[in-house]
Formats: C-alpha cells, sequence, structure tokens
C-alpha cells in the first residue's frame, strides 16, 4: 500500500512568486517602505515632542468632551499608570503605529467595500478573499512582509493593514446594502445619478455601520501591532517580546496591561463617534 | 408620435413578466393561456399584460387594483423603476423604454416625481432638505431651490417645521413632506403610489381633501395608486380598475358605479355605499339665523320673520347650544308680552356630531321635522342639516 503520490509544492510555489513580486517590484515597495517610514517617524516626533503631561491632557479633554467624566478619570487613571511604568515612549510608539496602520487601512477599505456593495459580482470575489485574511493566522502575514519591506516597523504596518482590512470592508458593505430598499428607490425615483445616490443617501444613512467597522479595525490594529514586535516593530510589543526572551513575567505583564488600557481609551472613544452619528 | 395636446402619457401595449425567460411566457400569453397556468409551466409571472391607457394633462388618474393586480408594476414601470417587458410609455415625444441611461435620468427629473407609501423620507435630512431633494440632484442653485421647496412646504401646511427631522413628525405630516418633496420638484406628473394607505382614516380623508384641492389648483397631471375603492371615487377624475395584470375598466367614478364592465366590478363597487360615505358636516349648512338666551320673545320672533323660520336654535354668549324655540310658542309669548324666552326653550331637537354617517340622518327625520343640529365636542352649533339635503345627496347616491 505505497501510493507514491508526489506532495503538492504549495509551498514553493507561493515562495516562488513572492519572490517574483519582491525582485520584479523591489521599487514600489522600496517607495512605499520610505514614505511609510518617514510618516512614522513624523508622527512619532510629532507626539514625543508633545509635553507627557499636554498629551495626557489632551486625550483626557478628548474622553471628557466625547464620552463623559467616568472615561475621563479612567484615562487619567490608565495613562497615568502606563507613564509611571515607564511605559510612555513604547505606548507612543504603539498609537503611532496602530494609527498609520488604521489610516491605510481605512484608505484601502471603504473603496473597496463601496464597490463591493454596488457590485454583486466584485462582492462575490472580495468575500472569501476576506475570509481567508481573516481566518490565516495573523503570524503568517509576518513572513512575507520582511522580504518585501525588510525588518522593522513598515513590514508590522504591511501585516497589520492587512490583518485588520476585512472588518472595514464588510461594515462598508453591509452598511449601505443595509440602506432601505424604499429610500434607494426614492433616490432612484428622482434621477439621481449613481454618485448622487452613494453621496447624499446610501453612505450618510451606513455611517454608524461603517464605524463600528472603523472601530473593528482599530481594535485588531492594536493587537496586529503587538504582535508585530516579532519582525522588529517597535512599541508595546517589543517590551512584551524582550520580556518573553528573558523570562520576566512581571515586565511582560506591565507592558501587557498597558497595551489593554490603549485598548480600552481607544474603543471608548471611537464607539462614542458612532453612537453620537446615529443620533443625529 | 402623440399629436394631442391633451395627452400627457400614452401607453401603449405594455406587460411585464417576471422571469428569466420573459419571451417564452408572453408566447404563452398570446396562445391564450391564463396567469397561473403560465406561472406553472414556466415558473414566470405576468405582472403586467397588454395595457393600454392615456393619461390627459391635468387630471387625477387613479390606479385600482387589489394587492397582486400590478398596480405598484404599473407606476414603476411609468418611470421605470421596474424595467418593462414589452410595449410603448410615451411623454413628451420620447418612449421611456428605449431611453437610454443618461436620458432616462434626465426624463425621471423632468417629469416624474413621486409620492411613496412609506413616505420614504430620508431620516439623515431635515423636512426641508428632503424638500429639497430633487432639486439639488439636478444642481439646482441653493437659493432657487431654497425658495421652491419652502413654497411647497407651504403648499402643504409645513411651515415652521422646516428644521425638524422625518423621525419627529407623525404620519400624516410625513407624507406631507413627502408631497412636498415631489412638488417641489416641479416635474410634469405627479405619480403617488399607495400614498394614504398608511395613514389613519381621519387624516386620510383630509389628505385626500387637500389632495383634490391642491390638484384643481395646480393642474398638474397625477397618477394615484390605491386598493381602496372609495379612495379612488372620492379623488379620482378616471379610475382605471387592474385585475391580475390587466385593465378591467377605464371611466369616470359615476361610469363605474352605474356601468359596470363585468361582474368583477359590480361586486367591487357593491361595498361602496355613498350614504355611509357621506357625512353630517359635508350635508350641512350654516345656521341662518340664531336665538341669544337673553333675547326677549319680539327679538326672536323679528329674527325667524326675517328668515322665514319655523322653529330657531338657541345659544349662549359661547354659541353653545341649548335648545330650540317654535315660532307658534314665540308669537303667543309676545302677544302676551313675556319678557324672557328662557321658559319656552325645549331641550327635545335631534343633534350629531359631524363624522355622523348620511345614512343615520335620513332616520332622524321621521320623529321630527326640526332641521338636525350638527354640534362639535363643546356642543357649539356648527351648522343644520334639513332634511331636503339628505334627500338630494341619498338621490345623487342612488344614482350613482
Amino acid at each position: 500500500m505505497d501510493f507514491d503520490i508526489p506532495r503538492i509544492p504549495l509551498g514553493d510555489w507561493i515562495e516562488s512568486g513572492l519572490n517574483f513580486l519582491t525582485s520584479e517590484f523591489s521599487g514600489v515597495t522600496r517607495a512605499i517602505s520610505r514614505t511609510t517610514q518617514s510618516g512614522i517617524s513624523l508622527l512619532n516626533d510629532g507626539l514625543m515632542w508633545m509635553p507627557i503631561w499636554a498629551l495626557m491632557g489632551l486625550v483626557i479633554l478628548l474622553c471628557w468632551r466625547l464620552s463623559g467624566r467616568r472615561l475621563a478619570v479612567g484615562a487619567l487613571l490608565g495613562l497615568g499608570l502606563i507613564w509611571n511604568l515607564g511605559l510612555w515612549n513604547p505606548m507612543i510608539q504603539t498609537l503611532t503605529l496602530v494609527v498609520i496602520a488604521t489610516l491605510v487601512a481605512i484608505t484601502i477599505a471603504l473603496p473597496l467595500g463601496i464597490l463591493a456593495a454596488v457590485s454583486d459580482r466584485f462582492y462575490r470575489v472580495i468575500m472569501p478573499i476576506l475570509d481567508f485574511m481573516q481566518t490565516m493566522p495573523a503570524f503568517v502575514y509576518l513572513i512575507p512582509a520582511i522580504p518585501f519591506f525588510g525588518i522593522g516597523s513598515v513590514s508590522g504596518i504591511f501585516a497589520t493593514v492587512i490583518f485588520s482590512m476585512p472588518p472595514a470592508i464588510r461594515f462598508t458593505t453591509l452598511g449601505i446594502r443595509q440602506v432601505p430598499k424604499e429610500l434607494v428607490e426614492a433616490a432612484d425615483a428622482f434621477g439621481s445619478t449613481r454618485g448622487q445616490k452613494l453621496v447624499k443617501v446610501q453612505l450618510p444613512l451606513s455611517l454608524p455601520t461603517v464605524m463600528g467597522g472603523i472601530n473593528q479595525t482599530i481594535m485588531l490594529a492594536l493587537s496586529m501591532v503587538v504582535i508585530a514586535a516579532m519582525i522588529g516593530a517597535n512599541g508595546l510589543g517589543s517590551e512584551v517580546w524582550r520580556a518573553i526572551q528573558r523570562l520576566r513575567p512581571g515586565e511582560g505583564f506591565e507592558a501587557g496591561i498597558a497595551v489593554v488600557i490603549m485598548a480600552m481609551l481607544l474603543d471608548r472613544l471611537t464607539q462614542t463617534l458612532t453612537g453620537r452619528k446615529k443620533k443625529s | 408620435m402623440q399629436n394631442d395636446p391633451q395627452i400627457k402619457i400614452q401607453v401603449r401595449n405594455l406587460s411585464k413578466v417576471f422571469g428569466d425567460d420573459p419571451k417564452k411566457a408572453l408566447k404563452l400569453r398570446d396562445e391564450g393561456l391564463k396567469r397561473p397556468e403560465i406561472l406553472e409551466k414556466t415558473g414566470q409571472t405576468i405582472g403586467l399584460s397588454n395595457i393600454d391607457f392615456d393619461v390627459r394633462d391635468g387630471e387625477l388618474l387613479v390606479i385600482m387594483g387589489l394587492s397582486g393586480s400590478g398596480k405598484s408594476t404599473l407606476i414603476r414601470c411609468l418611470n421605470r423603476l421596474i424595467e418593462p417587458t414589452e410595449g410603448q410609455i410615451i411623454i413628451g415625444g420620447e418612449d421611456i423604454p428605449r431611453l437610454s441611461e443618461k436620458a432616462l435620468l434626465q426624463c425621471r427629473r423632468r417629469h416624474f416625481s413621486m409620492v411613496f407609501q412609506n413616505f420614504a423620507l430620508f431620516p439623515h435630512r431635515t423636512v426641508q432638505m428632503n424638500a429639497e431633494y430633487g432639486l439639488e440632484i439636478r444642481g439646482i442653485p441653493k437659493e432657487e431651490r431654497e425658495a421652491k421647496a419652502s413654497h411647497a412646504l407651504k403648499q402643504v401646511g409645513l411651515e415652521g417645521w422646516e428644521h425638524a427631522y422625518p423621525t419627529q413628525l407623525s404620519g400624516g405630516m410625513q407624507q406631507r413632506v413627502g408631497l412636498a418633496r415631489a412638488l417641489a420638484n416641479d416635474a410634469s406628473v405627479l405619480l403617488m403610489d399607495e400614498a394614504f394607505s398608511a395613514l389613519d382614516p381621519l387624516i386620510r380623508r383630509d389628505m385626500q381633501q387637500e389632495l383634490i384641492e391642491l390638484q384643481h389648483r395646480t393642474k398638474k397631471t397625477t397618477i394615484f395608486i390605491t386598493h381602496d375603492l372609495d379612495e379612488a371615487i372620492n379623488i379620482g377624475d378616471r379610475i382605471i380598475l387592474l385585475r391580475d395584470g390587466e385593465i378591467v375598466q377605464i371611466g369616470t367614478p359615476e361610469e363605474i358605479l352605474t356601468h359596470p364592465a363585468d361582474d368583477y366590478v359590480a361586486r367591487f363597487i357593491q361595498g361602496v355605499d355613498k350614504s355611509r360615505v357621506v357625512s353630517a358636516q359635508r350635508t350641512m349648512r350654516p345656521v341662518r339665523a340664531t336665538a341669544r338666551e337673553d333675547d326677549g320673545p319680539r327679538t326672536v320672533l323679528r329674527k325667524m320673520v326675517e328668515n322665514g323660520l319655523d322653529s330657531i336654535y338657541v345659544v349662549d354668549r359661547e354659541r353653545r347650544l341649548l335648545g330650540i324655540v317654535t315660532v307658534d310658542e314665540i308669537d303667543a309669548a309676545a302677544k302676551a308680552g313675556d319678557e324672557r324666552i328662557d321658559a319656552l326653550i325645549s331641550k327635545d331637537f335631534p343633534s350629531v356630531v359631524p363624522d355622523e354617517p348620511l345614512a343615520s340622518l335620513y332616520k332622524m327625520f321621521t320623529g321630527s321635522s326640526y332641521p338636525i343640529a350638527v354640534v362639535d365636542e363643546e356642543s357649539r352649533l356648527m351648522g343644520v342639516v334639513v332634511k331636503g339635503a339628505v334627500l338630494e345627496q341619498l338621490a345623487e347616491a342612488e344614482a350613482e
């Protein structure tokens, strides 16, 4: 019983595909890398340049205005703890990566989501791809990132964008498709063009759902930039990574708690934005 | 293509098949098969079959049918929210089914504005912005569209609500916004898809009345869809009766009531009893004269003689109805030299609320010969109904 079925060289194919992409598009990847790197430096330096108390005050004020006193107190305590543990700078680095990765992800996701909402064919093509993107273990994205962009934060952002983009696409599509049929019909009846229908009716009405998707994207981005420390992304993730390598559970947990605090603040802040849009 | 200036829209041979092989379904229909058989054989539904009619300029045309009769499909074929399978729809020299995508947009903007059953207002826009929608997408300058929208809102009685959001309004008011949105657009035809069906009956009656007045004033060609024959008769200049996707009868309300085209129509109109539709309010006339409780007999007698009345209603200063006095009693009191009429006021008089149907009014005349007093909730006298007017209305109902 020895069937000698040759092993399908799936991995080899993927590798040669990636090699092809790396060598043929090195100009492109290098350009992306440079732009992203300068974006990261600019934002990071900007946030670092601000005195800690000013930035903290700004965040607390934002929490207070957008949500209420409870979140403001939470922000004060949480950020105070991070500062006290000496994790302020790594936190800023992580925040920078999250912000840039989210911006890039949203910039790509919104048009794709809109396209998937208006075109059934595109919807059928993109949905399996999104399933693939979301179920593939997140670490795997880290590997091809390195030949494309080298070790460092840019690779981290690349992997993060891929990992965090799907919910923004899905929610945008869902939001637009959920707009009541009668309203779309009314827009049609008055002779709206596709673009007018989208801008004046479908997008405004799908906004709460789209914002929900963006919230998800931010959360996923945060979890991924921490993992991306494995390929040299800076920030709280590299603190955790160092703690693992040196077997220092205490330090690992300190950085982990800082991540949790960031996650809660980002989540609550973006959620209040969503809620506010819903009311008006 | 169309020479008669009286004709606004010509619909010829319009059919609509829901399904993936419409040609086959139409072929079977031409062989004489009916809807259920075609559905069984091909799995396709004939939504509309060989529809022919004209819409006259400035008329209020009602398309009436029960659910599934194809009336919603028909109105949506006119502006191609649903693509017709075959046939012509000619408006202003253009054949709508043959228009390109781009020309269709222009045609919709120029010719059609629509009012929907469930209002379909944009919840993220204020009343004003809703009313401006049609003008906005046509690129009308801001000032002009604001003026037009405000005018339309005024026409439907929504002044002062411009900055409210649709969810803050009642159903009746929301549909007024829907109507204003359609009117502001100033398209040449107004399509109303079961526009009042979602409203409660009293508001619905008011809206019908307002639509009739508005339509007579503006002479806007209007196509109104309804499943309610009373509504159709109440507002329509002409009615098209639709059944199973085919036209059963076209005619004025009178023609349909007096000469139903077939048994189906006849059964349909049996339900309409005009003596139930018409209310006391419609039959009543203003009171020519009333007596005041503190009038003397001679004053009252004079009022009665001047107006030729046998009896007169007595009201207080707030026009609340107190009772009735007759000419004989007043005459006697005047001769006897009495100063007051209090003692003569009789409480035994017929009175009804404005919504009382005509049918029950007639019975009230058998016991008394006084005109029936119509009073509001505060028992203020609004008017009277005399026997002649009731008979006249009933006779009219009979004739129809």
